[in-house]
């Protein structure tokens, strides 16, 4: 177990600059995801930490040592990698063995080490079978058994789950995160699922054009999103968001979509009248009713998934989504009501994308 | 009636399919049947018996005298040292170097491509006066030295290439999984790639074998002692002024195809592809 300090890193390749200035604090046992679309670093990120790309700038501290000149095979981390990377030419005993043979550790020990995570993971029928003989499921398995075998300081995860079907998956989640509970080791993950990054994380770090957007749990980041992109990254189904104006009524400033006031700008907020902002409301925050006096919204689509149904509606002109698990009986077409609390209304400034 | 139609166009399917390799194969194994033919054809029978597949009485005289009255056993032997140490050592190179090419990024890397390439563009018939001209000083003519120092940096340039392009076909993260893992950069080579690989290095071992071992120009132009001839050259001897011992000739060709055959025989089972499958995901 180990910490890990990542202070101002810049990575650039040719004249692209991945990595624009990333500072994070890892502490010893967490587990942290690191989430955003392809493209936005996190993976560069993961290969630095792990010593596969060299830092253009910055530092990557290990356990509080500098590790910028420091070669992968000292740094003593593991790596599942999105491939799974398994040996081919080795059977799967000699994949999970392959990093105590090499630091020349005795027989006996290599096969109860081997042994215990093979059990540890359901691998101990399959120590003669070659990568190839295996299933999807079970080469990632074995991926993960050769990161464990040795205990190393951390755990590195390189979107290891993204080749599974989604059922695998979602069984992988929870044996990744039983994993971590049982042996404590600092774990980074990189996803760009946010499904993954809600139910693993102790905390999500949420990085877009190499920048990270926002640090937080998973809780913060989807109640508090620091701007736009997070707001929209986070949560499934997105944040509905809604162009609204600035307008002066009785003495306050209040936003208002096509002049229905929904909720007052907040205090200090220096906002000109008929400024534009972006209001941000999450689906399933809206509740869909009958009740006349309420917004009106009619009603373009329904998608049902069984446990909820999602409803598309065109609020004032714009589409909004409502997810409910109530079973109002609503059809295409119809005029329904929407009702939400002004409490749950983001507001965001639509030229930065920061939260007001 | 479907099924039926179905099964008219799998026949005809078939045949056209094995047709055409029946072709093919009979059109390339033909001059080697021929070779064979003459080589145990008695030199009465030669040019006596007219246009025959198979001669009426076989004989083996040829390849007695081939191997008990000519320089042809110490020929060989030649051209197995140099076809030997011209494959293995373009070999060593060319993985090096096409591990290289494949992997790191270096400056000047598309210039040294590109001066590979221009290697490739010139006919051999315009270097050898130049060679000859450097190699002369050097003691490198009438020696077998000279000659796999020709063959081996005429080869590698191809062979580079070749070994560059089985390499970008074993995925990288198979080296980064193994310097994880704790090992240096060349033990992930040597331990994970190049094991990874042989199917490539034994195509490039053949395809550099068959090429020293057929070579001629060269092999005529800066050899000239007996003690250094390969056989190719070796089997021009058999022209004199006025008449081709084409029975000798022949023989001496058929045992020159052995060391090939057996150098595919042994190889064969590397160059069948499939060794990778499994490695990512599937």
């Amino acid at each position: 177990m180990a910490s890990i300090t990542i202070e101002n890193v810049i990575k650039t390749f040719g004249v692209v600059q991945v990595l624009k200035g990333v500072s994070l604090e890892i502490k010893s046992g967490e587990f942290v995801v690191l989430v955003g679309p392809s493209g936005c670093g996190k993976s560069t990120l993961l290969r630095l930490i792990a010593g596969l790309e060299s830092l253009t700038e910055g530092i990557i501290k290990i356990d509080g040592k500098v590790t910028n000149d420091i070669p992968p095979r000292d740094r003593d981390l593991a790596m599942v990698f999105q491939s799974y990377a398994l040996y081919p030419h080795m059977t799967v005993e000699k994949n999970l063995s392959y990093s105590l043979r090499l630091r020349k550790f005795a027989k006996d020990l290599i096969n109860s080490t081997v042994m215990h995570s093979a059990s540890l993971l359901g691998l101990a029928d399959l120590l003669n079978r070659k990568p190839k003989q295996l299933s999807g499921g079970q080469r990632q398995r074995v991926a993960m058994g050769r990161a464990i075998v040795r205990k190393p300081k951390a755990f590195l995860f390189d979107e290891p789950l993204s080749n599974l079907d989604a059922r695998l998956r979602e069984q992988m989640r929870f044996e990744i995160r039983k994993l971590h509970f049982d042996l404590g080791a600092t774990s980074i993950y990189v996803t760009h699922d946010q499904i993954e990054a809600m139910t693993m994380a102790d905390r999500i770090v949420a990085l877009n054009h190499g920048i990270i957007q926002q640090v937080g749990t998973p809780m913060e980041l989807y109640d508090n999103p620091a701007n736009l992109f997070v707001a929209e990254f986070i949560g499934s189904p997105a944040m509905n968001f809604i162009k609204g104006t600035v307008k002066k009524i009785v003495n306050s400033l209040t936003v208002c979509v096509d002049s229905n006031p929904l909720c007052d700008l907040p205090i200090g907020a220096s906002y000109s009248i008929d400024a534009e902002v972006i209001i941000g409301l999450r689906p399933e925050r809206i509740e869909i009713t009958n009740n006349q006096t309420l917004f009106p919204a009619k009603i373009i689509l329904i998608e049902t998934t069984g446990l909820a149904s999602i409803y598309h509606c065109d609020f004032f002109g714009q589409i909004v989504k409502i997810f409910t698990t109530s079973r109002i009986d609503f059809h295409v077409g119809e005029i329904a009501f929407i009702n939400f609390d002004v409490k749950d209304i983001k507001l965001f400034d639509p030229l930065s994308g920061n939260r007001i | 009636m479907a099924k039926s139609n179905f099964g008219g166009r799998n026949i005809i399917y078939w045949l056209a399919h094995y047709s055409v390799i029946a072709a093919y194969l009979g059109l390339a194994l033909f001059p080697l049947f021929w070779i064979f033919k003459v080589s145990i054809t008695p030199n009465r029978l030669l040019y006596s018996e007219g246009i025959r597949l198979w001669p009426s009485q076989v004989g083996w005289e040829h390849y007695w005298s081939v191997i008990h009255h000519t320089d042809f056993p110490l020929f060989f032997w030649n051209s197995s040292i140099v076809s030997c140490c011209t494959a293995v050592l373009t070999v060593l190179f060319a993985a090096l170097a096409g591990y290289a090419f494949s992997r790191f990024i270096f400056r000047g890397k598309i210039w040294l491509v590109g001066f590979l390439l221009v290697t490739q563009m010139f006919p051999l018939v315009m270097i050898i006066a130049p060679i000859f001209r450097l190699f002369s000083p050097l003691g490198l003519t009438n020696s077998l030295a000279g000659l796999v120092l020709i063959y081996t940096t005429y080869n590698i340039p191809f062979a580079i290439f070749l070994m560059q392009s089985f390499f970008d076909a074993v995925p990288k993260e198979l080296e980064e999984a193994a310097m994880i893992d704790g090992s240096t950069r060349f033990g992930a080579f040597y331990r994970i790639i190049l094991p990874l690989t042989l199917p490539g290095i034994a195509a490039t071992l053949g395809f550099v074998f068959t090429a020293a071992w057929s070579e001629l120009l060269f092999a005529l132009m800066l050899n000239s002692q007996q003690d250094a001839t390969t056989f190719p050259v070796g089997l021009l001897t058999f022209i004199s002024k006025f008449s081709v011992d084409f029975g000798q000739m022949m023989a001496a060709g058929v045992l020159a195809l052995l060391p090939v055959c057996i150098f595919f025989l042994l190889i064969q089972r590397h160059l069948v592809r499939g060794l990778t499958a499994g490695a990512v995901k599937g």
